[in-house]
């Protein structure tokens, strides 16, 4: 291999300092003993003691997870659906039509979705809360996962499925003995993306969220326009363990079975 | 033919395809075509790609729905019958084995679709991976084995149901060229042994040759000509078989005469004395020779003069490309049955070519 030079070493690190200093400033300070948060008092976790006192942050973050765990779950259920229908249905009627406008929520931006649902919910007169903030978050992640599942459904040898049917299984016990564990690594790494965006999400979150329901993120915002409080730090610290965990096991299953796949191939 | 098997084609058939058609999109893949498969039968479908081969063979899977005709199997209507409810099972090109599963759950997927108690599915795997010789492989995943044992594996899979037909899709495309060749033997032992109908598309016509008892040619969707493998070789009804099968010098004349015993054709090559035909005087013709039934002679004599303008050696033959003195050039084959050094025909000589007239076919299509 070629000794790396140091222009390049010097613009690797440039880039990685611009993406992660500011995070990592997040996780240092998390652990700081001191109030005032630009000011190190040295090590100490008890910003994390304190946050499970903290009733308003804990019971945000409850209300987060569990749109992101209704959310990813009716996403990824629509999204495969959705996979399905455009790889396998061949050319039906307004196929083009429907592929491309199931990437519109991926360029729209946030704001103008949250504000179309807002109006969509205020014109249907649904009670503003929980479930309008999972059905945002679904309407925005369901692409995504459409777009992990519909990358392998594409690859996929369909004489995998006419060799079960040759063998006596019919069309839709194929699908659960024979596609279904074989795109299970697509739909999970899916699911996994959808929960990470849910988890994060702000703007859709304040469009339609109602009484009783704020989203940690929501919470966070709110709470930063007083001033940053070290438990802030800690909860986002939290936060990102978990996204970072989310991602990366996705990013290993795709991996894993792409290697898997390989070696069959070899 | 390989196994020395007998087939009468006139026997009840196991598969008759009747007047059976399907296009895409317009263009005809399978056009109206009509053959009968005898039961115990190797039978081959031979063509180049896209000559509708594979059709037909999916067809009588299931994955294919023929646009007209009909398709019977054992004298029952098929044509509608789902993949899975056929009691036909074939094996992929690309052998499509479950990557999920095992070798021992890939060959037992197709018993356990027919809710047969454990024992017995066992017991029936386990013999069949004994008669692929893939005994200790059971617990393999597809992608630990090599390209021979996993196009075992396929046929193992395809087998152990016991289908009424066994359908093979390329089945040798994958391996190189000696495996390939052992397989073909293989298969033919496993063919009687078990005594099934077996169905293979090849494009390979080696292949074809070699493993079945009979072959149906195809092109454009449409059989040219069915028969045994000698009968193909020996007797091809048409300029296109003749062609496709083997090497083949093509003549085009005009009959001189034409007589219970032999035809006498002039060509530009110079008059030649072909097998009996149902020709008439005047009618344009091609006669057919292989290169192999053509001799060469040095100097001259009776026969078409002509001279050598090159010589290919392949180790067991020699082909020769002698232009005669009328204008076309002709292929020979020659054994080399004694030392290079001992051959006397060598480059730009003097040669004569002479054939038995029964070995040179008038074809008028």
């Amino acid at each position: 291999m070629r000794r790396a030079s140091w222009f390049n070493v010097t613009s690797l690190a440039l880039g990685l300092a611009f993406l992660y200093l500011p995070i990592a400033i997040l996780v240092i300070y998390s652990f700081n003993a001191s109030r005032l948060v630009t000011i190190w008092g040295g090590w100490s976790t008890r910003w994390y003691g304190e946050l499970l006192h903290n009733d308003a942050l804990l019971s945000a973050a409850w209300v987060t997870l569990r749109v992101a765990l209704v959310s990813a779950s009716a996403a990824t259920l629509l999204g495969t659906l959705t996979a399905i229908a455009l790889v396998r249905y061949g050319r039906f009627r307004g196929r083009i039509v429907f592929s491309s406008m199931i990437y519109a929520p991926l360029v729209m931006p946030e704001v103008i979705t949250g504000l179309s649902l807002l109006l969509l919910f205020v014109a249907a007169d649904v009670e503003r809360g929980f479930w309008t903030i999972a059905i945002a978050h679904t309407t925005l992640t369901m692409c995504f996962v459409t777009v992990v599942v519909q990358s392998r459904l594409v690859a996929f040898d369909r004489s995998l499925e006419e060799a079960a049917m040759d063998l006596g299984c019919p069309p839709l016990r194929t699908f659960l003995t024979v596609t279904l564990p074989l795109i299970a690594p697509a739909i999970i790494s899916g699911w996994m993306l959808a929960f990470t965006l849910s988890l994060d999400d702000l703007v859709l979150a304040s469009f339609t969220t109602g009484p009783g329901a704020t989203t940690l993120p929501i919470r966070v915002y709110s709470e930063v326009r007083l001033g940053v409080k070290p438990e802030i730090n800690a909860i986002c610290t939290i936060l990102i363990a978990v996204a970072a965990l989310a991602i990366v096991s996705a990013s290993l299953l795709t991996k894993l079975h792409d290697v898997g796949r390989q070696r069959a191939t070899r | 033919m390989g196994t020395g098997v007998q087939i009468d084609p006139a026997a009840r058939p196991l598969v008759r395809f009747e007047g059976v058609s399907k296009s895409y999109s317009g263009v005809a893949a399978v056009d109206a075509l009509s053959l009968d498969i005898v039961e115990g039968e190797f039978f081959a479908l031979l063509g180049p790609s896209g000559c509708g081969k594979t059709t037909l063979l999916r067809m009588l899977a299931g994955f294919e729905t023929p646009d007209t005709g009909r398709i019977l199997l054992d004298g029952q209507d098929i044509s509608a019958v789902p993949p899975y409810r056929r009691p036909v099972n074939m094996m992929f090109q690309s052998y499509a084995l479950f990557p999920h599963l095992n070798v021992a759950r890939n060959v037992a997927f197709g018993l356990q679709q027919e809710g047969l108690p454990r024992a017995e599915i066992d017991a029936r795997v386990q013999e069949m991976l004994a008669l692929m010789r893939l005994q200790g492989y059971g617990d393999r995943k597809p992608h630990q084995l090599s390209g021979g044992q996993r196009q075992r594996v396929a046929l193992a899979r395809s087998l152990v149901k016991r289908p009424r037909v066994l359908l093979l899709d390329e089945p040798m495309a994958a391996l190189d060229k000696k495996l390939r060749q052992e397989t073909q033997f293989e298969l033919m032992r496993l063919r009687e042994r078990l005594g099934l109908t077996f169905v293979i598309v090849t494009h390979d016509q080696e292949e074809a040759m070699t493993v079945a008892h009979r072959l149906g040619v195809m092109n454009h969707g449409a059989l040219i000509q069915v028969g045994t493998p000698a009968e193909i070789y020996e007797q091809p009804d048409s300029r296109w078989v003749a062609d496709f099968i083997g090497d083949v010098n093509l003549i085009e004349g005009q009959v001189m005469s034409s007589s219970t015993d032999a035809t006498l054709v002039a060509s530009a090559a110079g008059d030649i004395r072909a097998a009996a035909s149902r020709t008439s005087p005047g009618d344009n013709v091609w006669v057919a020779i292989r290169p192999e039934k053509l001799h060469i002679a040095a100097g001259g004599g009776d026969g078409l003069a002509g001279e050598v303008i090159a010589i290919g050696y392949l180790g067991d033959l020699s082909h020769y490309q002698v232009r005669t003195d009328g204008g076309p050039v002709l292929k020979v084959a020659v054994a080399n049955v004694t030392r290079l050094s001992e051959r006397p025909i060598g480059l730009h000589q003097r040669v004569t070519l002479t054939w038995a007239a029964a070995s040179a076919l008038v074809l008028t299509r």
